[in-house]
């Protein structure tokens, strides 16, 4: 059967059929003609309303009963066509906000931009995918004198949209301080201070950041109660913790953030990421952090882009392709 | 011209409103879907008459312009009136909570809309449909 009429000619010749022969085309082209209904906007009531046209054309003396009843189902259809409608318009609404959401998402990517630097002697993979349309997660790379290298990652506590807009600010902070003349801890210190001056109080930022320069290799670096990243010693073949002190951005006006640094040898690797990596789900439970590890070590071989990739699939799939939180991961690795 | 009015005070009157409403639908001439839509909408500006201003009044002209006649109803009160105007016409809003069709059923049960309301003072819908 072709495009259904749904005309009052069409339907009651469609029904006189089926009250001939019950046959299953008939019920069939009803099928098809429902569609064609809902895709023309046709309202329950107005159906009701063709099935009492097509029966008194057919049965032109049917019993005022039966009369008196389906005029009683139209009256009762009159809500359906009304919420229908309103549906309707909601989800007109729903999908014009969704593009406009995506609009946004775009703006952020481009505002958010950053490269990642070209450093002989160091690898690095870096992945940051947002778990709805806008990331609430910040990396930044910045390359300074003597291929020395600024390293953040940031996560604003809460997700979406607020979170989003307020890392675009983060990022405008950063761009106005001259990077590679300070020293981590006081890049934070000063972010502290513009978080918690223009940042509501029930919104936070942790943030780590690290320089390394390749002159001396050492990494140095400070975290505001970012999530704990780690350090593998390719000499020992061993991850351990990367432990730091500092509060979370944005809670007191006067946080200082104490300085550390890591000596880094050929092969040794840094691994940054935000809670939406360690806080990955299988079911209803949080998976170990140590099972980063396991998936990391599964994929060492590999240059750090490949490692970040299919430690991010790996996690992916774990939480059935829905991710729960934003998920960053960066990996740093010192070749020659 | 004619013009005929009900005054709402008890659940009962929104049955008298209906009923009235239904009768000039279908001396206008409206179809079935269009007397029970009408009917639903004088329900719906009824009801919201005795839930939230306790009193007043739906009346209803027979008018007609060049080429089609139809059916007004005007709903009237001096109840609290209401504040945002915009917000109770959007859909998914009702204060009371149940599966009221609201201002914005109405709307669409109807081909002209019109409302006008001030805080303290009462509301005035009014509404039309045409002939089809």
């Amino acid at each position: 059967m072709d495009v259904a009429k749904i005309d009052i000619n069409s339907y009651r010749d469609l029904l006189k059929k089926y009250i001939d022969h019950q046959d299953e085309s008939s019920l069939y082209g009803a099928e098809q003609m429902s569609k064609a209904f809902i895709k023309n906007h046709i309202l329950p009531d107005e159906i009701v309303s063709l099935h009492i046209q097509s029966l008194m054309e057919l049965y032109p003396s049917l019993s005022q009963d039966i009369q008196n009843s389906m005029r009683f189902l139209l009256e009762t259809m009159i809500y359906y066509g009304l919420a229908h409608q309103e549906y309707q318009a909601l989800r007109e609404n729903q999908l014009a906000l969704r593009s406009e959401i995506s609009l946004a998402a775009n703006v952020q990517t481009t505002l958010l931009k950053t490269d990642k630097p070209d450093i002989e002697g160091l690898d690095i993979g870096v992945i940051s995918m947002p778990a709805h349309q806008m990331n609430g997660d910040y990396y930044h790379f910045i390359k300074g004198k003597q291929d020395s290298l600024g390293i953040a990652v940031a996560d604003v506590v809460g997700k979406g949209i607020p979170a989003a807009l307020c890392m675009s600010m983060i990022k405008y902070s950063m761009d106005i301080l001259e990077e590679e003349a300070m020293m981590p801890a006081k890049i934070l210190k000063y972010l502290n201070r513009v978080v918690e001056r223009n940042v509501d109080a029930s919104m936070f930022i942790t943030m780590f950041y690290a320089q390394y320069t390749p002159t001396d290799n050492l990494l140095r670096y400070a975290s505001a109660g970012h999530e704990p990243g780690f350090f593998y010693c390719a000499q020992t073949d061993t991850f351990s913790e990367i432990e730091t002190k500092g509060l979370v951005l944005g809670v007191l006006p006067d946080s200082a953030y104490p300085s550390y640094e890591q000596k880094i040898n050929k092969g040794d690797m840094i691994i940054l990421l935000t809670d939406g990596v360690t806080e990955c789900r299988r079911g209803n439970e949080f998976i170990k952090r140590e099972e980063v590890l396991d998936v990391i070590k599964q994929y060492m071989h590999l240059p750090a882009q490949d490692i970040v990739n299919h430690v991010y699939k790996y996690f992916e799939r774990l939480q059935d392709f829905q991710l729960r939180d934003d998920f960053t991961l960066v990996i740093l690795r010192r070749e020659v | 011209m004619e013009k005929s009015c009900v005054s709402i005070k008890i659940e009962l009157d929104i049955v008298a409103a209906r009923q009235l409403g239904r009768e000039l639908a279908k001396q206008v001439g409206f179809s079935v879907v269009d007397q029970a839509r009408f009917a639903t909408a004088v329900s719906e500006l009824a009801r919201n008459i005795y839930l939230y201003a306790d009193q007043g009044e739906i009346s209803f002209d027979i008018i007609k312009n060049m080429n089609q006649s139809g059916l007004r109803l005007t709903a009237t009160d001096k109840g609290p009136g209401i504040r945002d105007i915009s917000q109770v016409m959007q859909d998914g809003y009702t204060t009371s909570g149940g599966l009221g069709a609201g201002l914005p059923g109405v709307r669409r049960l109807m081909d002209d809309f019109d409302i006008i309301s001030e805080e303290n003072i009462g509301t005035t819908v009014t509404v039309v449909k045409w002939k089809r």
